[in-house]
């Protein structure tokens, strides 16, 4: 065998040729600057004291604080604060919610199952802006407890609090695990609360990475939500709060990307600690969805 | 006794995420549907109107505007994210430990809330001469362009972003994909004397049909409801250039409260996206049943 083009173990044959190495890594060097510029900018923009949209660059000309004292003086820190508590509270609910569901789905045999399933895959085919509308009216008198939800961070969180995908990938999940070790434990009197969470739930911890890092992004990307739930701006979250920071005539770009900033931090956080989880997760994902 | 618990258990591990469905899926699904038979009066109740909301809607000549805008954008998203994902995949696949860190780094767009990156991008865009994107085009001896601020370009422009975050997306479910190709198939291309354009052509290609089948699924039924970068970039203008289906639908929901026209409009959004998934399972199941 000869040649660049006879090497098997990619799909274009890189060689390790020179040439081929060098035109690779140039190839390279473009795309992560194309891909990851744009968020270097807003590193460089929030840390940077002009307030020239046309500035923008790669690194900050003047460094400095005055972006985030400006933004602070603007509420910043209370949105973010709001996206904070949204995040926590309503992940909590949702990994909490799904692995209740996914116990009874994936170790339980009863009448009706097959109907459960089905809806929660039916909410899984309707398009959460679907019901945007809607949503805005029961938010603001929940049935049967005819209480008002809108304008509190509770009716974001209730909404995100059951997710079919969560209880789709911990379903799939707890059914590898052998029934014999629970059989065990029943044979010793141990109760159904006791089984589940000393026997199944420890063994799930790979399946609970999955679904934190997932429900945290789709929880963080969520922006028509808060947007129809707020009554006025104090209830905003920081993603949606960045467009009031852009209208406002009185404070430059700098001051947006200070917010912008803040508000990309956590998912870089989660990313870059829970990457393997991210990536498992995409690929199963997208199989089985 | 013993039974009756045993029958219970199931469903008193059910009940959280069963009760969460009803209140914010299932009713709210049935009142859109209820809402868009009526002419929603607040106040002084509303009235019965059959299918005029529908009629309203259908026929407006904003609402369809918008859903050609819709369809053209996420064609063009799905498609431009595929190729690039794939020019991506095809350039990092390897196991060196740089492709890795370039992997990593180009994924970043994926995790970023789209708010966020729309935000950016309408700064990176801005549209003077010395703005960020005009300067560098500058240095080629293009621009300045207008981007998000003509009705001429503000609709690819937004595109421009949708495949500038769903590339790096498609390109670890093409190289999922890739990684599945058994090297035996490349050897035997390279002992036939295939070029890397015919087995790419001939191997590759083919084996990731599939993927390619799943990120057309997945990428149509997001393309529809596409909302927050639309809302984010341009707010549906300029001059309604770039107008989507659900951007309109807000529009005439939250601010006009035309509920029972906007509740329309929605429920006809679904019908599409559900018919979408519907046919394109059917056709995934036919078509694997045939090469089987």
């Amino acid at each position: 065998m000869s040649g660049a083009a006879k090497r098997c173990d990619t799909a274009l044959g890189w060689s390790a040729g020179r040439v081929t190495v060098a035109g690779r890594a140039l190839l390279c060097a473009v795309a992560v600057l194309v891909f990851c510029g744009p968020l270097v900018t807003v590193f460089s923009g929030a840390f940077d004291n002009t307030i020239d949209p046309t500035r923008l660059s790669l690194l900050p000309g003047h460094p400095s604080l005055v972006n985030f004292r400006v933004a602070g003086a603007r509420g910043i820190w209370h949105y973010l604060a709001n996206s904070l508590i949204v995040a926590g509270g309503a992940l909590l609910l949702q990994v909490a919610v799904s692995v209740f569901a996914a116990y009874a789905l994936a170790r339980k045999r009863f009448r009706g199952q097959a109907l459960v399933l089905l809806a929660i895959l039916t909410t899984m085919m309707l398009p959460e802006e679907v019901i945007a509308i809607p949503l805005s009216l029961v938010l603001g008198d929940v049935p049967v407890v005819h209480a008002n939800l809108r304008g509190t961070l509770l009716g974001v969180i209730l909404p995100l609090g059951a997710w079919g995908f969560a209880i789709f990938v911990m379903t799939e999940f707890m059914k590898e695990i052998p029934v014999e070790l629970e059989e065990a434990a029943r044979v010793d009197g141990a109760g159904e609360l006791r089984i589940f969470a000393r026997i199944v739930l420890p063994l799930c911890r790979p399946a609970l990475g999955v679904i934190a890092v997932f429900g945290f992004t789709m929880i963080w990307e969520q922006y028509l939500l808060p947007l129809i739930v707020a009554t006025d701006p104090s209830g905003f979250t920081l993603t949606v709060a960045l467009a009031s920071l852009r209208s406002d005539d009185q404070v430059g770009p700098g001051v947006v990307l200070a917010g912008a900033l803040l508000a990309l931090l956590p998912s870089l956080l989660v990313y870059l600690s829970l990457q393997k989880s991210f990536l498992a997760g995409i690929t199963t994902g997208a199989i089985k969805g | 006794m013993r039974r009756l618990t045993g029958t219970l258990t199931p469903w008193l591990f059910l009940v959280p995420a069963l009760v969460l469905f009803a209140l914010f899926k299932f009713v709210p699904m049935g009142e859109g549907i209820r809402l868009s038979l009526y002419d929603v009066r607040p106040y002084l109740g509303d009235e019965w109107v059959g299918l005029a909301n529908y009629r309203t809607v259908l026929t407006d000549p904003r609402f369809q505007d918008a859903v050609g805008h819709t369809l053209l954008l996420a064609a063009g998203t799905t498609l431009g994210s595929m190729l690039i994902g794939f020019a991506l995949a095809v350039l990092l696949e390897g196991h060196a430990r740089s492709l890795w860190f370039v992997r990593s780094a180009v994924f970043l767009p994926v995790v970023a809330a789209t708010a966020v990156i729309g935000e950016i991008w309408r700064l990176l865009y801005y549209p003077a001469p010395n703005g960020f994107l005009n300067s560098l085009l500058s240095w080629v001896g293009l621009g300045p362009w207008p981007f998000l601020d003509s009705p001429d370009t503000a609709l690819w422009s937004v595109m421009a972003v949708g495949i500038w975050k769903g590339a790096p997306y498609d390109m670890v479910l093409i190289l999922a994909g890739l990684a599945g190709i058994d090297r035996q198939l490349y050897e035997a291309a390279a002992i036939d004397g295939a070029t890397v354009g015919q087995r790419l052509r001939h191997v590759t290609l083919p084996a990731l049909r599939p993927v390619v089948t799943i990120l057309l699924t997945l990428a149509a039924i997001r393309g529809l409801r596409v909302f927050t970068e639309v809302y984010v970039l341009t707010g549906g203008g300029p001059a309604g250039s770039t107008d989507v289906w659900m951007t309109r639908i807000y529009s005439l929901g939250f601010e006009r409260n035309e509920l029972g026209v906007a509740s329309a409009g929605s429920v006809v959004l679904f019908l599409v996206t559900f018919l979408l998934t519907v046919i394109i399972r059917i056709y995934r199941g036919r078509r694997e049943a045939t090469v089987r």
